[in-house]
């Protein structure tokens, strides 16, 4: 397989606003903040970033980092539109830009009111990429991720024995990560009952399979690995990234294999890239928008089979300390759903060694990825 | 995932374009149209130009049989508009239609136990003050 990107670029700089429901902010200052914060972790001036990716499915256009942050030669804009798989998707192409020399520090910016603002039964039907389900179904009441994806998992639950409980261990598994962290929405203990005893969203989903809405901005700076190594932090070097996009990627109705996700075409593109293989991923970053997300991912990441993720999750320790630690911030089932770029993040903080309470011991390697707009898959792995 | 902030859009409405409008015709009709690539006979569905498997975009429409089976399903218990609250809990089944293509439909049978493989028949039912209509399940 082509090295293509391999290890073209890093991440050299991280920030986050505080995660709030509530931020009294504009999405716009969200991101800003965030930006600004991620520039100064990087050593860098506003005047160094010369690409920027903004969230395409957003409130702002790169013009806006040009005027809010004076940038005097913006070289490099793209957008990648793939919903939760955005952010991932724009480390791919920050890599791409920076790798052919098209920039040298590139912006991935992200940041809303997720839950101050306009909130997820509005949203979706806005987003042009929902034209076709907008048209077929949800008209019928059927609007929502949680009661669009609930058919996905109710199928693999009655093919493969996949149980309300699998995904109980996800949930909890992030909340206890986000009892550990300072920057989380939702730190009181979540027991199995807890779990099994919240309310009921979209059958087989209940309320606490079902990621937080939000408020707040992150944001990372990619930049040149030949840069990267002069420069104030220790690299995150992007050693693999890839999207993949299932098929009848805007209907999952219609979709020939409904509990096989766009990570399935990824995950191969981006091991290979990487040249590893999955025992040597220290930690996992994973999107989960909704328990039943990450346990299709684990599959279609290549930790287990189609099939025997139920099995996988029951058998492995995520934990920080554990076999395979997962979302070891909280995610956005409990720190806060900031679109995934809080995973990537995370990950970057992991391998600096700077992760805090949940810090996993020696981690060199670590995978993270996004997922979104009904089944799109992205997949990056890092290393120190 | 409470309430604040549901009321801000009127209930959506499908806006039917030349791909599609054969096929709410025919469900306000009550029959269910589909999509027939005119050049190699591929049935499609969601309604779309091009046929993928030959790429023509010469269509013609079938009248389907309104057989199926299930595919999968999702029971909502909490309305994301709150046009819909009245309706809960509300069962939407993904069918296997016999054309080869899949519809979702509301279960309106509560006699059915739905498992894979289940035979349903499509009905039709008026939503929004009869401004369109549906496709309903009953059992086969």
């Amino acid at each position: 397989m082509s090295d293509g990107l391999f290890e073209k670029g890093a991440i050299t700089g991280i920030g986050e606003t505080a995660y709030t429901r509530g931020s009294g902010k504009s999405d716009t200052a969200l991101q800003m903040e965030a930006s600004l914060k991620a520039i100064a972790d990087a050593g860098l001036s506003p005047k160094d970033i010369d690409g920027v990716v903004p969230y395409a499915s957003g409130s702002t256009v790169a013009e806006d980092f040009i005027t809010n942050l004076g940038l005097p030669d913006l070289r490099y804009s793209a957008t990648t539109p793939l919903g939760g798989a955005s952010c991932v998707a724009g480390i791919q192409a920050a890599v791409s830009a920076v790798a052919t020399g098209l920039a040298n520090h590139v912006l991935i910016p992200i940041g809303r009111n997720g839950y101050s603002g306009s909130r997820i039964g509005n949203r979706v039907q806005q987003m042009p990429q929902f034209r076709t389900i907008g048209e077929y179904e949800m008209p019928l009441g059927t609007l929502a991720p949680a009661q669009l994806y609930s058919h996905m998992a109710r199928r693999h639950m009655e093919l493969y024995g996949t149980k309300s409980e699998h995904f109980a261990k996800i949930a909890m598994n992030g909340r206890k990560h986000a009892a550990m962290n300072d920057n989380a929405l939702r730190q009181a203990p979540m027991s199995l009952d807890d779990h099994q005893t919240s309310r009921m969203i979209a059958d087989p989903l209940r309320l606490f399979d079902c990621c937080l809405e939000s408020d707040g901005g992150a944001a990372v700076i990619v930049s040149a690995s030949e840069r990267a190594k002069d420069m104030v932090r220790k690299p995150a070097y992007i050693m693999g990234v890839a999207e993949g996009h299932p098929d009848s990627p805007s209907a999952i109705t219609q979709r020939p294999d409904i509990t096989t996700l766009g990570t399935a075409k990824a995950a191969p593109r981006a091991f290979g890239m990487a040249g590893i293989t999955h025992s040597d991923i220290d930690v996992a970053e994973i999107y989960d928008c909704f328990t039943y997300i990450v346990l299709c991912q684990l599959e279609d990441l290549g930790f287990c089979k189609k099939g025997e993720g139920g099995d996988f999750v029951s058998s492995t320790s995520f934990g920080f300390d554990g076999d395979l630690p997962l979302n070891t911030h909280g995610g956005l089932l409990s720190q806060a759903h900031i679109v995934g770029m809080n995973h990537v993040v995370e990950l970057v903080k992991q391998l600096r060694g700077d992760a805090g309470a949940a810090q996993v011991k020696g981690a060199r390697i670590g995978l993270v990825t996004g997922y979104g707009d009904m089944g799109d898959g992205t997949v990056a792995i890092m290393r120190s | 995932m409470g309430e604040q902030g549901t009321m801000e859009i009127e209930r959506l409405y499908p806006l039917p374009n030349p791909d599609s409008q054969p096929y709410w015709d025919g469900l306000r009709d009550r029959r269910l149209m589909l999509q027939q690539c005119a050049d190699c006979g591929s049935i499609r569905h969601y309604p779309r130009p091009v046929c993928d498997q030959c790429y023509s975009m010469e269509v013609h429409w079938i009248e389907a049989s309104r057989r199926g089976t299930v595919h999968s399903w999702s029971v909502s218990h909490h309305a994301f508009h709150p046009s819909f609250k009245a309706d809960l809990p509300t069962t939407f089944v993904t069918v296997d239609l016999e054309e080869n293509v899949r519809l979702v439909g509301i279960l309106r049978d509560p006699e059915v136990t739905l498992s894979i493989g289940t035979a349903l028949q499509v009905g039709f039912e008026d939503a929004a003050d009869g401004a369109f209509s549906i496709p309903v399940l009953f059992a086969a």
